[in-house]
């Protein structure tokens, strides 16, 4: 491929040890983000999104977890190989990073002030030697550009003493304020209302857009990523199953998984409720063989149980990790007949 | 009698959240439910929409005698739930159960599911074998027998809210509450639980009154939907109706802020009503309707008059100022560039 690169995971295994035995949690993940792409990735609770986002920063606790395998290229550059120095600029410049609950993610005891005030600070080695006064100018700027009325008053205001959509405004606004390459926001809107989640992703729609900077956004809710992203990346149980460009995956999903997640999302237009997709998702402690979805697929084939899946391209937009898409599907369905 | 099985009149719970002043202390109160008014027929299932902060769980928890009403009363089937000062009699809460949002919480992790399924059939229905209806409960929620003695930690998101479902159904209620069932669940297990839900009503003849913030589950589940608003109902009506004409501005905004997967639904939202504004803290409710902060169409009158309900079309009713107007005044409104709002004084 000819187009730079922001970001690219390649085969990435993470696994946490715990008292019962080894959580192989991320098997061999490979994900990848172009500069000034917005992607989304989707997927259930436990999937595995926050770990892969968390291993992009190196922020994983390490033990119990443990990257057992893979890499992560930050323009060119392995972030698992980096040295503490190195890092810290990725982190500082590079990539920014937006929490689920904005509440959590500032501290309750300093001023909006302070805390933008530090981030602002230590993005860039020029600005360690300013000033209070400077420091502060510079600090009020991303606060307007995430268009928080009296942007004055709440840099001496507390975390407590606004509403959590200011709070997610303000989580925003300091992700940003370092300019960074590569955001990542990681269920920004879940905590919020419908009206204020609509009004938080729309500007950080725009902020992304004026400012150039490439976008992962992790999300549950399969309705914002088709309305923010360019591309999608489905995730189960610490597997991509599919990938492909946000109008196709909507159009057409291929992945026995991605069909049943979307036909479970309740539809405007009314219609009732699928079932859903029978089953949990599987232990990690002991992971079924094969392709981690066979436990739980209608399609399931007899080679599934026996060997995982690699990425098939169905067209050049548009690939899943699923044997009924192998040039060779017809042998496997009658292997699995015979039996 | 009527067909109704829940009347709600005039209800409102005012809390008091602290004093101001020193010496003419005053008290601060927060008006979770400030003056509603519906009835559930028998066998429907209502829905109750709103966003964080409009009081739609306090209308579940006062329903079901977590709470005292300030003013206004209940009527289940003609009689006063409030009525008795010593508290509900002992048929009456058998008669309304309710089901909780996070299911973590609302199960005891140091009890067994048996034990859990026993305790509202120990005071219920102390005569029965409790093993036998136990095993029933179960059997009636699909899950395997064997899960009476297992405990909630070891059981998923899902089937700890079926459990739930289960315990509020072991008194053999005719009214179940439930106060966002699903939103703590993945989709793929939300579709189980609704269905579940759905099939026990058809059996048990039992009347819903569900509570979510999510409108598009609501389109797939309620038979009429009411709109909450920092602790007023804005809009009641069918729910085929209240999703394909929209009356009230906000019910308007909500519909259009929710992101959809398809573009069937993207035509079937109302004109894009871009969301402006915070919710108003519920301690300081702006003067008269209570949404002109956010509202495109606000006039004069909205700032000072609280609009009252008006019938806009066969069971549709709806709480605006636009719609109490004679006709040539609500299209100049319509027809009028929504400015910017101006700040009230």
């Amino acid at each position: 491929m000819s187009t730079p690169r922001l970001l690219e995971i390649k085969d990435l295994r993470v696994e946490f040890k715990v008292y019962g035995g080894v959580l192989k949690v991320l098997d061999g993940v490979n994900f990848s983000v172009n500069a000034g792409e917005k992607v989304g990735l989707v997927g259930e609770t436990g999937c595995g999104k926050t770990t892969t986002m968390k291993a992009i920063l190196r922020i994983l606790p390490i033990p119990p977890a443990r990257i057992a395998g893979g890499e992560i290229f930050f323009k060119g550059q392995d972030i698992l190989r980096m040295r503490k120095r190195d890092l810290s600029k990725v982190r500082g410049s590079g990539i920014s990073m937006i929490f689920q609950d904005p509440t959590a993610a500032l501290n309750p005891v300093f001023t909006i002030g302070e805390q933008l005030g530090a981030v602002v600070q230590h993005a860039r080695p020029e600005n360690r030697r300013l000033s209070k006064r400077k420091i502060r100018d510079k600090a009020i700027i991303p606060l307007k550009e995430v268009a928080l009325a009296d942007p004055e008053r709440l840099l001496d205001s507390y975390p407590i003493q606004l509403s959590g959509g200011m709070r997610q405004r303000v989580c925003i606004g300091m992700a940003l304020a370092t300019d960074p390459e590569l955001l990542i926001a990681d269920e920004p809107g879940t905590s919020l209302d419908v009206t204020i989640q609509d009004q938080v992703l729309r500007l950080l729609r725009v902020l992304v857009e004026e400012k150039g900077t490439s976008v992962i956004l992790i999300t549950h809710t399969l309705g914002v990523v088709r309305e923010t992203t360019d591309r999608v990346y489905v995730m189960y149980a610490g597997n991509m199953v599919e990938e492909a460009h946000t109008r196709k995956l909507f159009a057409e999903p291929l992945h026995p998984y991605t069909q049943g997640l979307m036909q479970a999302v309740p539809k405007l237009t009314g219609g009732g409720i699928a079932e859903g997709i029978p089953g949990r998702i599987p232990s990690y402690l002991d992971p079924p063989p094969g392709c981690r979805f066979h436990t739980r697929c209608p399609r399931v084939m007899d080679i599934c149980r026996r060997q995982k899946p690699p990425f098939f391209k169905v067209d050049e937009e548009h690939q899943v990790a699923c044997f009924l898409y192998d040039q060779n599907h017809d042998r496997h369905k009658e292997e699995t007949a015979t039996l | 009698m009527t067909d109704h099985i829940l009347s709600v009149r005039d209800l409102k719970k005012h809390f008091v959240i602290g004093h101001e002043g020193t010496v003419n202390r005053k008290p601060i109160t927060v008006k979770a439910v400030d003056g509603i008014s519906f009835n559930l027929h028998a066998g429907e299932t209502f829905g109750l929409v709103g966003e964080s902060g409009s009081g739609k769980s306090t209308v579940a928890y006062i329903t079901v005698g977590m709470y005292q009403p300030t003013e206004g009363a209940i009527y289940f089937r003609d009689q006063d739930l409030f009525a008795d000062s010593k508290g509900r009699p002992l048929a009456l809460k058998k008669e309304i159960q309710i089901v909780f949002q996070d299911p973590g919480s609302s199960l005891n992790p140091r009890r067994s599911i048996k034990q859990i399924l026993e305790l509202p059939l120990r005071i219920h229905q102390p005569d029965k074998d409790r093993l036998t209806e136990v095993l029933r409960l179960l059997e009636m929620v699909d899950l395997p027998p064997d899960y009476m003695h297992k405990y909630p930690q070891s059981l998923s998101g899902g089937e700890k809210q079926i459990v739930a479902i289960a315990r509020a159904l072991a008194t053999d209620p005719s009214l179940v509450i439930l106060d966002e069932p699903t939103s703590a669940l993945d989709v793929s297990v939300q579709g189980k639980v609704i269905n579940l839900l759905i099939r026990l009503q058809r059996e048990f003849n039992l009347t819903f009154l569900f509570i979510t913030h999510d409108l598009s589950l609501m389109r797939n589940v309620a038979s009429r939907v009411a709109i909450m608003y920092l602790g007023k109902i804005c809009e009641v009506a069918e729910a085929a109706e209240f999703f394909q004409n929209p009356q009230h501005p906000y019910t308007q905004m909500l519909l259009s802020s929710i992101p959809v997967v398809s573009e069937e639904e993207e035509a079937a939202k109302p004109e894009k009503i871009i969301s402006t504004g915070e919710i108003p803290s519920p301690v300081n409710i702006p003067q008269g309707c209570s949404f002109h902060t956010r509202c495109p169409y606000a006039m004069d009158i909205c700032k000072r008059v609280d609009p009252v309900m008006v019938e806009t079309g066969a069971g549709h009713v709806a709480r605006c100022h636009l719609f109490e107007q004679p006709e040539e005044n609500l299209t100049q409104v319509l027809e009028a560039e929504p400015g910017p709002i101006p700040q009230s004084p």
